[in-house]
Parts: C-alpha cells; sequence; structure tokens
C-alpha cells in the first residue's frame, strides 16, 4: 500500500503527515508513505486545498487534518 | 440579560462607577459576548463546510456560463472554506477545470470577504441586519468585479500555464460520518478561536477606553463627518489589517456609535476583508502585477461605491 500526503508545506500538512506516520504504525501494515509538495502534481490530482490524502493513487481526502482513526478507517 | 448582568458584577459586586465603571462594564459585555457569538457562529459555519470542499465547488462550477458563474461563485465564496496560502492552487485549479477567469475571480472576492470571523463579529456586534446589508453587497461586488475583469482579456497576465485536466474531474472518496463532521468542525473553531480571542479582547478594550473616555465631538471631527475623504481614507486604512479584523471591528462599532457614518464603517470592514496584502503577494508569484492591480483596484472602487451609497442614503 502506497498513501501520499499532498500539501506544499503549510502547518496543517505536516500535521497530517504526522498522524498518518501514527496511524501506520498503529496499523502494523506495511505502507510506502511520500509526502508530495511539487505543486504541478498536487493539481495533477486534481487537489486544490492542501493537505489532501492520497491511498494507492485515490484521492480520499482534501483540506484537512484527519485523525488516527479516521486514516486507519480509510486504510481499510 | 447578559447586559444587566454584567452591570450587575461590575457596577454592584465590584464597585466601580463613573466612566471607569462604565469602560469595565462595557469591557465586560462585550467581550464575553463576542467570544459567545464567535464560538457559536464560528462552529455552525464550520459545521455546514464539512459539506462543501473547493474542488466540489470547482466541479460544479466547471462548464457553467460566464454570467450564472460569477453569480454562483460568489455565492459559494460565502460556505467554502478559504484561506490566503491556498489561493495559488486555488486559482490554477479553477484554471485547469477552465472555469473563466472572471469567475475564479468573483470567488476569489468573495470568499475571504464572506469569512466565518467577518459574519460572526459583524452579527455579534451590529445585528442581523447590517451583516445582511454586508454579505449582500459582497455579493455584488464579488459578481460585478468578477464580471468586469473578465471583461478584460487578462489571460494573457498569467504567468504559467496550465495543462486542462485529463480526464473527468474526481473527487475525494471518503464521506465522514456525522460525530467525525462535529468534531472537524469543533476542532476548526477551537483553532480559529485561539488565534483571534485576544485581538477580541484588545480591540474591545480599546473600544471600551473610546466609550468612556473620547468624547463624541472628536471622533465626529476625525472620523466621522460627511466629507468626500472619509470613505477613501477608511478604505486605505482598511487595507494592512487583514489579520486582525477580529480586533478591528469592535473599534468600529464604537466609532459608529459616536457619529461615523455607517457607510465609511462598512468600506473600512471591506475593505479589511478583502484587500488583503498578504493574498496580493502569494498570487504575484503566478499572476502579473497588472492582473493583481486591477483585481485590487476594482474592489476598492466597489466598496468605495458602496460607502458613498451608504453614506448618502442613510
Amino acid at each position: 500500500m502506497k498513501i501520499e500526503i499532498l500539501g506544499t508545506g503549510c502547518a496543517k500538512c505536516n500535521e497530517l503527515e504526522m498522524k498518518v506516520k501514527q496511524a501506520v504504525a498503529q496499523s502494523g501494515k506495511f505502507v510506502q508513505i511520500e509526502k508530495v509538495s511539487d505543486l504541478q502534481k498536487i493539481m495533477g490530482y486534481g487537489v486544490m486545498s492542501t493537505p489532501g490524502l492520497v491511498i494507492d493513487g485515490k484521492v480520499v481526502s482534501t483540506g484537512k487534518v484527519l485523525s488516527v482513526d479516521e486514516i486507519i478507517s480509510m486504510m481499510g | 440579560m447578559w447586559q444587566e448582568l454584567s452591570g450587575k458584577i461590575v457596577l454592584e459586586w465590584l464597585g466601580f462607577s463613573g466612566r471607569f465603571g462604565d469602560a469595565v462594564h462595557f469591557f465586560l459585555y462585550d467581550t464575553i459576548k463576542i467570544w459567545f457569538l464567535l464560538l457559536s457562529i464560528i462552529f455552525a459555519v464550520s459545521f455546514l463546510r464539512t459539506w462543501f470542499n473547493t474542488e466540489k465547488v470547482r466541479a460544479y462550477l466547471a462548464g457553467k456560463r460566464e454570467f450564472t458563474g460569477n453569480i454562483l461563485a460568489a455565492v459559494f465564496g460565502i460556505i467554502t472554506p478559504f484561506c490566503t496560502c491556498s489561493a495559488i492552487p486555488l486559482f490554477l485549479g479553477f484554471l485547469q477545470a477552465r472555469i473563466p477567469i472572471g469567475v475564479t475571480f468573483s470567488f476569489l472576492i468573495s470568499a475571504p470577504l464572506n469569512n466565518e470571523i467577518a459574519i460572526a463579529m459583524l452579527f455579534g456586534l451590529f445585528g442581523w441586519k447590517i451583516t445582511a446589508i454586508y454579505i449582500g453587497f459582497g455579493l455584488f461586488v464579488a459578481i460585478l468585479g468578477g464580471w468586469i475583469i473578465g471583461r478584460f482579456n487578462v489571460e494573457k497576465y498569467v504567468l504559467i500555464t496550465v495543462p486542462p485536466l485529463s480526464g473527468d474531474l474526481e473527487l475525494p472518496t471518503y464521506k465522514p460520518a456525522f460525530t467525525e463532521r462535529v468534531n472537524e468542525a469543533w476542532s476548526n473553531t477551537r483553532d480559529i478561536f485561539r488565534k483571534i480571542y485576544l485581538w477580541v479582547m484588545v480591540g474591545v478594550g480599546v473600544g471600551a477606553w473610546f466609550h468612556g473616555y473620547v468624547p463624541a465631538e472628536f471622533i465626529a471631527t476625525y472620523a466621522g463627518g460627511d466629507a468626500w475623504y472619509t470613505v477613501p481614507v477608511a478604505v486605505l486604512m482598511g487595507i494592512p489589517m487583514y489579520s486582525s479584523a477580529a480586533g478591528v471591528m469592535p473599534l468600529v462599532e464604537v466609532l459608529t456609535q459616536k457619529g461615523m457614518l455607517l457607510g465609511s464603517a462598512l468600506s473600512f470592514m471591506m475593505a479589511v476583508t478583502a484587500l488583503s496584502l498578504p493574498e496580493a503577494i502569494i498570487l504575484k508569484q503566478i499572476l502579473h502585477i497588472r492582473l493583481i492591480a486591477l483585481f485590487f483596484a476594482i474592489i476598492t472602487v466597489g466598496i468605495m461605491g458602496i460607502g458613498f451609497i451608504f453614506n448618502t442614503i442613510l
């Protein structure tokens, strides 16, 4: 599984990245985490409000910091 | 009810009286009232907003005709969350979906103008009528301003090329549950409140001092009156105050009670929210200075017009 965090470096983006790391650690799954800060790439996903969360190439959430539980439930 | 209670606390229990007592009473009453209203209104707006996001608005606006698009974009500006830091992705994202530039500007004018802090402060300080007038004329400026910018062939002033979206617009797939929406709205409310509660105290404090000590004639001479220059001066003074809208509005309330004309006050408040220097600086990375100047000039003329109209008819 691959999780991407889309964000240009705002405070909320860093917060989301931390939550994702916690969620992955709690789930015990093998997950590749990548932070995407290139605007063109973010636009490519059709995301305008950062931070965005992309799981396996699918945009699941935009514009907010999710809780650890929410991220775990999104990981399925 | 709260007014009597706060009066009782200050004047009877604490035993303050005279001008000082008046000022303390005013400070306590206004601060608590505004905090309460800020918390409840920001929570309500944040909660509603969990159903909207800019991606959804874009999908809806894509392919709409220009004038209709301007109206819809301005209205959506009220309910979509917006922060200056996201102005660039938003601008490019709208262009990417081939939404006309004028429609994009309608959104960019309306979103900061109708932010939840301004609405909550206005409602708390001036009541629903002035709030409705502010929102109504704000929409008017956003619709007309965006439409006029669209008439100017400004596409050449966008400094980077934006390739169109390949394929359909994709929307975020996750649908939060009710409790998650409540939690999100609450955490957003807390974040905003933490940023502005001190500003409210400072603003109300200075306002309370004005209220108790500065004579009405002084304000009528310098901020009030119907001299032609009060509106432009009010607008100019509003430009650098974007981040402190919460602190500025209590002052405006006191100024209007003491004789500042409502039109000048409205112009000032709109200048505070709509003309933001940080936003202009951020947009400069992707837009030619001429387009930004046009954007600012049109909003300035619009809100000054509103000020003049109100000063004349009220």
